[in-house]
Parts: structure tokens; C-alpha cells; sequence
């Protein structure tokens, strides 16, 4: 208990300090998750409505191929991505191991396919409800896959949110392809499991609340940008 | 404006679904002009035999023949299902969405959207969130969205069905504005009274096959078969 005490304490010392290497590896968080959840919702989102929508010889393969994903290990996707990235993989040319570069490769492999799941779920209902209006008026393929995300947004929005709350807990995959190296790629989770080794362990809480808080807020924005909830409209 | 889409003609049309015969066989080419009732018990074959006609069900033998080009054919067509699906948008966008599909300049949309939306009395609710709308509403919403690209033929599938008087009488005189307009329309339904207020011909369906058909008059006043006759007592028909 005294831990926790403590470990509250320090979040609160700093952030109300304004501590520079805290804001800094906060900062580098958020924009290492939030560009991997741009970059999976760009291929996720089309991706699980197309396969609400198409039918084709290998649909339920590749749905259970997609769901199987969801619970890819993020230790074994780092180690690949590892792999690849490295001065002797195919990729090793382009520099990016233990860059942020690499650290979102390895999150855009790890949540998209979370993304796309939910996404083919929530699409699937959708589909059903939408499906004889949206062939009675002719529509094209393409536009049955935008009509489909436009008027699903909100539970896209969800999926959305389980995206970026794996991406922004997640350390396995980064520890191993960022290399959680001071002032280049350490984030909030990998700064967490160091203080933890380190046997720091009120810092290490005080880093995991200001993980936890992160993630609220970054939920709540969202939700209230987005108007969700709100009478009248929803 | 008389219909230049002609309806599809069916040529020993049947229709399976999982291994039962639900349509057929069925020979019918319907004329270019009037307002079709199809009348018959449930389950036989009214909402299929429609679906067909629109090209949205699959045969299983026979032929299916478009007088024109079926896409175009179907770009000229408009179907109100018996259950409306309302899109989760509000009562404006579910009206625009028809002609934003087929890029309508954006002016042009919103004198069409405040148009339709005075005659089916929804103009004080352009903003509201359809799918909250009543079931008179929505139905009148759906009506009004399948009229807004001004289709040549308009397919029915009880359009009144669990609606109040005042609901089925709004919904009536806008079908009955839009034959006057020239449109073409094709109904399924299963009341009577409505059936006598609007048809100009009769299709009587039992068991997946046109049992009867001709003109109102005569198949309300002179039923040839035993089955017609008895459907319009009221009595059970199978």
C-alpha cells in the first residue's frame, strides 16, 4: 500500500514539477501510438467493412486468420520487425531500428488487425440492416464501403479506442525494435518497465498514472469531439 | 410522364431457397403504365415475386428478360421495403442520400430536400435523427426517399402494414399523386380496402404462382377461381 501511496505521490511531483525527460517520453508516447493508430485505421477501417460487405471463396478463412491475429504475441511481432529491420534483414538499408520509426511499424502490425476485427463485427450488423436499401439503390462497391463507415463511425470510434489502448500499453514490441534508449525512443511503458528493473518502484507507479490518466483523457477527448452520447443526435 | 423502363419480363421464372420453391413457375410481363396490387395470403410469394421484378433476387431456372439495359433499368426504379431501413442519419441527409449517390449539384439537393420533406409534413424535422422518427414518419421518410430521384417504375412491399388510418391515408395520397405523375407502381398488400382504393390491376398470388389476375373491376366484382373468391370474403386461404 505504502508503494502505491508513494508511487501517487510521485506522479503528482511529476507533473506538477513539469519534469522535462517526463513531458518528453510523454509526449514521444503519444505520438509513436497516436501515428500507428492513424496508420492501422487507414488500412483497418476499409478493410473490415469490405469484408462485411464482399463475398469471396476465402471470406471465413480470412476473417478467422484476422480474429486469430487479434491476439498476436507482441514480443514474437517485435522480434520479427527486429529482424527485418536489422543491418542483415531486408529492410536493414533504411535505418530504422531503434528509431519511433520502427516502434509504430511494429504497433500498426500488432493493433490493426484489432481494429479490423471490430471494425468487420459492428460492419456486419450494419450490413445486414443496410443491405436491400443499399442494393435497391444501385450503389456502387465503393460506396457502400463509405456509406457503411459514415453512418458505423461510432462503433469504428470504439474500435478506434481499443486500438490506441492496446498501442499505448503495449511494451513488448517496442522494448525490442525501439531499444527504449534515453531521449530517442523511450515511452512511458518502456520508461515503466526500466524503473521497475531498477527496482524504482515509485516512480515506476507514479509513470504508470500518468499512463492510465493518458489514456483516459485521450478516450474522453475523443468522445467528446466526436459528440458521441449526446441526445438528440446519437 | 409515361414509363419508358419497361418492367422485366419473367419467362417460367422459379425462385428456390433451400431447396424449397418459393416462386414459380411464373410467365408475367406487366404493362408499361398502372398501378399493380399484388394481392394473396402470406408466404405466397408477393415480396419475392417483387424483389424479382426490381432485380434484386436471384433466379433459379427461367429467364429474366430487361427491356433496356438492367442497370439502367434499375438507376429508373426506386423499392420501398415493408419494414423501411432508415439510415442513422438525420431526416435531411436520409433524403439527400439518393441523389448524393448519383452527384446531384448541392443546391438542386436542398430544394429537393425541403420539397419533399413539406409533403410528407417532416419539414419542421429536417434535423431530426431519422431512426427515432415514428413508424408513420419513417415509412413516410422512406416513401419520400425512394420518389426523390423521380423513379419511372416504384415497387411496394406493404407500405401500410401496422400503420395507423391517418398514416395510410398520408401514405395512400402520395402513391396515389405519384400514378397521377406517371409513375409506375407495383404493391404488394395484403389489405383489401386499400386494394380497391388504388389498383388498376390485380395480380392474386397462391403458393408461389400468379393464381389469377385482371383488371380492379373485374377481379373485385367477377372472381373466376374459388380461392380469389374466398381470400376477398376473408376467409383463410392456403
Amino acid at each position: 500500500m505504502e508503494d502505491i501511496w508513494a508511487g501517487l505521490s510521485a506522479a503528482f511531483q511529476l507533473i506538477g514539477t513539469g519534469d522535462p525527460d517526463l513531458i518528453e517520453i510523454t509526449l514521444r508516447s503519444i505520438q509513436v501510438s497516436f501515428s500507428a493508430l492513424v496508420i492501422a485505421c487507414l488500412i483497418a477501417l476499409p478493410l473490415g467493412t469490405w469484408l462485411a460487405v464482399r463475398r469471396f471463396r476465402f471470406r471465413r478463412a480470412t476473417i478467422a486468420v484476422l480474429n486469430a491475429m487479434m491476439g498476436l504475441p507482441p514480443v514474437v511481432v517485435g522480434l520479427i520487425v527486429y529482424l527485418l529491420l536489422s543491418r542483415s534483414g531486408p529492410f536493414g538499408v533504411l535505418g530504422l531500428l531503434f528509431t519511433p520509426t520502427a516502434m509504430i511499424i511494429a504497433q500498426v502490425i500488432i493493433i490493426t488487425p484489432l481494429i479490423a476485427s471490430i471494425t468487420h463485427q459492428a460492419m456486419r450488423e450494419l450490413w445486414a440492416e443496410y443491405h436491400d436499401l443499399l442494393i435497391s439503390l444501385n450503389t456502387s462497391k465503393g460506396q457502400r464501403i463509405a456509406t457503411l463507415i459514415r453512418d458505423g463511425r461510432r462503433n469504428l470510434l470504439t474500435a478506434a479506442l481499443a486500438g490506441f489502448g492496446r498501442a499505448i500499453g503495449e511494451v513488448g514490441a517496442i522494448m525490442i525494435v525501439g531499444g527504449n534508449i534515453d531521449h530517442a525512443t523511450r515511452v512511458l511503458t518502456t520508461a515503466i518497465a526500466l524503473e521497475t528493473g531498477k527496482g524504482d518502484f515509485a516512480l515506476a507507479l507514479g509513470l504508470g498514472f500518468v499512463l492510465i490518466s493518458l489514456a483516459l483523457l485521450v478516450n474522453l477527448a475523443i468522445h467528446t469531439l466526436s459528440r458521441t452520447e449526446r441526445d438528440g443526435r446519437w | 410522364m409515361v414509363s419508358q423502363v419497361k418492367i422485366p419480363t419473367l419467362t417460367d421464372a422459379v425462385v428456390r431457397k433451400r431447396g424449397k420453391t418459393i416462386i414459380g413457375p411464373v410467365d408475367l410481363a406487366l404493362p408499361r403504365d398502372g398501378f399493380t396490387i399484388l394481392l394473396g395470403p402470406n408466404g405466397s410469394g408477393k415480396t419475392t415475386l417483387l424483389r424479382l421484378l426490381h432485380g434484386v433476387e436471384r433466379l433459379s431456372a427461367g429467364q429474366l428478360t430487361w427491356a433496356t439495359s438492367e442497370a439502367l433499368a434499375r438507376a429508373r426504379q426506386a423499392y420501398v421495403f415493408q419494414s423501411p431501413t432508415i439510415l442513422r442519419r438525420t431526416v435531411a441527409q436520409n433524403l439527400a442520400y439518393p441523389l448524393q449517390l448519383v452527384k446531384t449539384p448541392k443546391a438542386e439537393i436542398a430544394a429537393q430536400v425541403a420539397d419533399w420533406a413539406a409533403r410528407i409534413g417532416l419539414d419542421g424535422a429536417l434535423e431530426r435523427y431519422a431512426p427515432r422518427l415514428s413508424g408513420g414518419e419513417k415509412q413516410k421518410l422512406a416513401l419520400a426517399r425512394a420518389l426523390i430521384r423521380k423513379p419511372e417504375v416504384l415497387f411496394l412491399d406493404e407500405p401500410s402494414a401496422n400503420l395507423d388510418g391517418r398514416a395510410t391515408r398520408e401514405i395512400e395520397a402520395l402513391l396515389i399523386a405519384t400514378h397521377q405523375q406517371g409513375t409506375r407502381i407495383v404493391m404488394a398488400t395484403h389489405d383489401l380496402g386499400q386494394a380497391r382504393r388504388l389498383a388498376s390491376d390485380v395480380l392474386f398470388m397462391l403458393r408461389g404462382r400468379i393464381h389469377e389476375r385482371g383488371q380492379a373491376p373485374e377481379i373485385f366484382n367477377a372472381p373466376e377461381t374459388p380461392q380469389l373468391r374466398a381470400f376477398l370474403d376473408g376467409d383463410i386461404v392456403e
